[in-house]
Formats: structure tokens, sequence, C-alpha cells
């Protein structure tokens, strides 16, 4: 009787077992949908969108010095390599564009900073 | 030693296009008696110098991809320097970016071809809970 008492309280908790879980995920359902909503930023008007790194969105790995199109998108009118903090570029990606713009610029595909044409 | 290298040159707007050719023939000459072999010869034509040199606006671009040990490069750019109608020139190693990008590009591809199969396997973990 014993046996089938435990495989009663076996059974029992292997129902409630679920239910249990079952509102667990339920709860952390708002959580992360009311995190988001919290934080208002009170003062703020303006709303900031995040930065992407292009290269991470679209996938582009092959950051070439001959590629002039998609260098002069990252360099300003005046030449100079434009800021991480500006296009929003990883740092990864960071690095071996600065290096691609400055082989471009040696091969007078790009021009110097600070030169007036 | 086996290293790609790419070399690029800009030669003045005002060349021949036979001197050119015959530019381009004697680079080549000089790859294969050094070691190395031409892979690819590309002219990129004429287009607008970013700034002048040489008094020059224009330029010739020419794209070289050659293979070989540095003494290759050694040699095709002590002949860039010597030879008056080039302007400019760059030359650099491109076989390490290449398994790179070779590198990511199998990660990707086998990537694609796992993401079908563990579509199937949370499936049938969420169906067993349910039947008891």
């Amino acid at each position: 009787m014993a046996e089938e008492t435990r495989a009663q309280g076996a059974t029992a908790e292997t129902p409630s077992a679920p239910e249990s879980h079952g509102p667990r995920p339920g709860g952390r359902g708002p959580r992360p949908g009311g995190g988001p909503g919290g934080p208002r930023e009170g003062g703020r008007k303006y709303f900031r969108r995040k930065k992407v790194c292009k290269f991470c969105v679209e996938r582009i790995e092959n950051i070439n010095y001959k590629d002039v199109r998609l260098l002069a998108q990252f360099v300003a009118e005046s030449g100079k390599i434009v800021p991480r903090r500006l296009t929003g570029v990883c740092t990864p990606h960071q690095r071996r564009l600065s290096s691609a713009i400055k082989m471009a610029r040696n091969i007078a595909l790009l021009p110097f900073a600070g030169r007036a044409m | 030693m086996n290293r790609t290298y790419e070399l690029m040159f800009i030669v003045r707007p005002d060349m021949a296009e036979e001197d050119l050719d015959k530019l381009i023939s004697t680079l080549e000459t000089a790859v294969s008696t050094t070691g190395g072999t031409v892979k690819s010869v590309e002219r990129m034509g004429k287009r607008r110098l970013a700034y002048t040199v040489r008094r020059f606006h224009d330029g010739m671009y020419i794209l070289l991809t050659v293979e070989g040990g540095g003494a290759v490069i050694h040699e095709l750019e002590r002949r860039l320097r010597v030879t008056e109608p080039v302007i400019k020139f760059l030359s650099v190693r491109i076989d390490e970016e290449q398994k790179r990008l070779d590198k990511i590009k199998a990660i990707r591809d086998a990537r694609k071809k796992t993401s079908a199969a563990p579509a199937a396997a949370p499936e049938g973990g969420e169906t067993t809970p349910a039947a008891v």
C-alpha cells in the first residue's frame, strides 16, 4: 500500500510540477516587457535610435580599399574618417575600415584630410 | 613561400595604349624571372584622382594580382619606382585576408545547414510534457 501511495504521490507531484513551472515563464514574461517601459527617460523629449554597425547588420566582412563607394560613406566631406560614435560601427570593423581608408588614400582613391582640392 | 599580392598602380593618363601594353608585359616577365606567377591583370580604366599627383588630376588604374615570395614584390616595386609614367603604386598582401574571409564563409555555411536540424528537436521536447 505504501508503494501505491508513493506512486500516487509521485504522480500527483508530476502534474503539479508543470503547473508550477507554467506560471513562472508567464511571470517572467511581463518583466522584460516592463523593463523597457520602466525607464521613460524623464527629461529627454526626443528618441535616439540605437545605432547599429552597418557591417554587422549587412554581414559585410570584406572591407576592401578598392570599394570606394562603401568607404566614402565613412569619410566626411573634409576627408576625415568619421568616428565610431557617429556612425555606430563596431570596434573590429572600424579598425578594418580605417586601415582600408588609409590604403585608399595612398592610391588616390580617397582624399587626405585637410587637403583642399 | 606562396603568397598572393595585389599590386595597384596608376600611370599618367596621356600614356599611349601600346606603351601601357609594353609596360605590363615587362612587369609580367619580371614576375616570372623572379619566380612568381601573374594571376590576373585588370585595367580599371581612367578615373579621377582624389588629389593631384605630379600635377595630374586623372590616372589610369591597373591592378595586378601576383603569386610568389617577397622577392617578386621587391623587384616589381623597384621597377615601378624607376618607370617614369607610373605616378603611384600600392602593393597589398591579400592571401591572409582571403583566408580569413573563407573561414567566415565556411562558418556561415555550416550554420545554415545546422539551423534546419535543431528546429525540429525543441518541438519534440515540448510535446512530451503535454502527454504526461
